[in-house]
């Protein structure tokens, strides 16, 4: 803490009391064992509203200790408000060293993205999810989802994306694309993008996904597979861009869409900050790189 | 020294960094199948509970979790440790106990004794903590499962004789089934429900 030690009261290493950490981790362990199976936890009030991650951010105060090393991304970036203000959180509550670097990082704290760098083996992904049920917007009562994923009941999944299909000629979902883990639990990635999906897929890190108003925890372990739901005439494709990133010319990575003026100017970015920062310190140069210096 | 005296030494001397360092052993070792993880933690409980399995208590259990003992860790000096350090409730039914911690295995009860969990809530099953002396002599058990890309090997001593087809049924009832923690000297190895255990034809 700031306050010079012993002066007053400190908060407990990563915030959380001890017991609370024996119930996540115990949450955790049941999770890992039963990759993409939701395990209901007693999850707590975090100084921060529900919906900024309070589920990340108790997984991540769960697992980590003083040598772990922490990123934290909102969206792929590093200096967007929810990253920021968890670092620092975590900065002064574990004071636990932190990077922006993918490959520096032990534990990684995600929003809605998994970065563009693949993952080692021994890293952990932690990622703040809205609503883990993904069958939630086909059946509201939990009840029912409950006995659908007992009973590997995924039938109404498929119809909802054969609608797609039907409405639009393809598979219209673009983020928090349902994917099957191990042949058994359809999961929720999060509102990835289903760019995203891929990297989920046999994985050599640890994926850990905390929900915090829905009071779910759930994993991937290392090496599961992971397989997009799709139809024999219509499988799962990611999304593809027309042109590299504009500051450091990277292709096959996602780009967000950056408004230059009120004139219909814009260019695409790397959502990825790290990754492109990384590329553009390589020398990789883009077409509007330096536009903006 | 009497069992209450027993009872207040042993713990952790630093409880949260501990517990922390021990629960990421863990976690690794559930996540990375067939992976050995060191602990470090020092925990002293009464003999025959060792080290190891006195320090998984220590991580993972507490006033909300029931504790199952097999007959040679049922002495007062071992219960009177657990309640004093972990809070725990002592059970004499497997089927009703989040943790149980195993010193001779020839004398458990078959894993399917224990809980396994329903169909709609399958975390609701018994992690079993069997303590033995080394991870790599005994009978070499070849794994495959999610945790490992291809295949891993582990020998943990002193498992039940029909470890074998007891661990096959356990994956039979999948989603259901219990989780294991091999704890040796100063290093864990765990076999999550979704572990096979290949037969010597396999190999």
């Amino acid at each position: 803490m700031n306050a010079p030690t012993g002066s007053i009261a400190s908060y407990n290493f990563a915030y959380l009391d001890e017991q609370t950490k024996r119930m996540i981790r115990r949450a955790i362990l049941k999770a890992i064992a039963i990759p993409g199976y939701q395990v209901p936890f007693a999850s707590r009030e975090m100084p921060m509203p529900y919906g900024w991650g309070t589920g990340g951010v108790q997984v991540t105060a769960a697992i980590i200790g003083p040598h772990d090393v922490l990123k934290v991304i909102d969206q792929g970036a590093d200096d967007t408000t929810n990253a920021v203000s968890i670092r620092a959180f975590f900065q002064k509550v574990a004071n636990v060293a932190v990077t922006t670097r993918t490959d520096e990082a032990t534990i990684i704290q995600t929003r809605h993205r998994i970065p563009e760098q693949p993952l080692k083996a021994g890293q952990t992904l932690v990622y703040q999810v809205p609503i883990p049920e993904p069958l939630r917007f086909l059946e509201p009562r939990e009840t029912e989802t409950r006995k659908m994923h007992a009973l590997e009941e995924y039938g109404l999944m498929h119809v909802k994306l054969y609608e797609d299909i039907a409405t639009h000629g393809r598979i219209a979902t673009t983020y928090a694309y349902p994917v099957k883990v191990e042949g058994r639990y359809v999961m929720d990635p999060s509102p990835t993008p289903k760019f995203d999906n891929p990297k989920m897929h046999m994985s050599p890190a640890l994926q850990l996904f905390g929900a915090g108003r829905e009071k779910r925890i759930y994993a991937l372990p290392p090496f599961t597979r992971v397989e997009s739901l799709d139809f024999d005439d219509h499988p799962f494709t990611v999304q593809t861009f027309d042109k590299p990133c504009a500051l450091c010319g990277a292709e096959g990575v996602y780009l967000d869409e950056v408004i230059l003026d009120d004139r219909g100017g814009h260019m695409f970015v790397c959502s990825d900050t790290d990754h492109c920062e990384s590329r553009q310190g390589d020398g990789h140069r883009g077409q509007q790189e330096g536009t903006f210096r | 020294m009497n069992a209450q005296m027993v009872a207040l030494e042993g713990g952790f001397p630093d409880p949260v960094f501990d517990a922390q360092a021990t629960f990421r052993a863990v976690m690794n070792a559930m996540a990375e199948l067939g992976t050995r993880q060191p602990v470090h933690a020092t925990a002293t409980p009464p003999a025959p509970l060792s080290p190891t399995a006195g320090a998984l208590a220590l991580t993972l259990c507490d006033q909300d979790t029931c504790i199952w003992l097999e007959a040679s860790l049922t002495s007062e000096a071992v219960i009177a440790w657990l309640r004093y350090q972990t809070g725990a409730t002592i059970v004499d039914n497997p089927a009703q106990a989040q943790f149980a911690f195993v010193a001779d295995a020839s004398s458990m009860p078959r894993l399917d004794a224990f809980a396994e969990g329903s169909q709609d809530y399958p975390d609701r099953s018994t992690t079993l903590v069997l303590i033995v002396d080394a991870l790599d002599s005994g009978e070499p058990l070849l794994l495959e499962g999610p945790g490992i890309e291809r295949r891993s090997s582990l020998a943990p001593t002193a498992l039940p004789g029909d470890f074998r087809s007891q661990w096959r049924d356990n994956g039979v009832r999948f989603p259901r089934g219990v989780d294991l923690v091999f704890a040796a000297r100063h290093e864990i190895a765990c076999l999550p429900r979704t572990t096979r255990i290949l037969e010597p034809a396999e190999a």
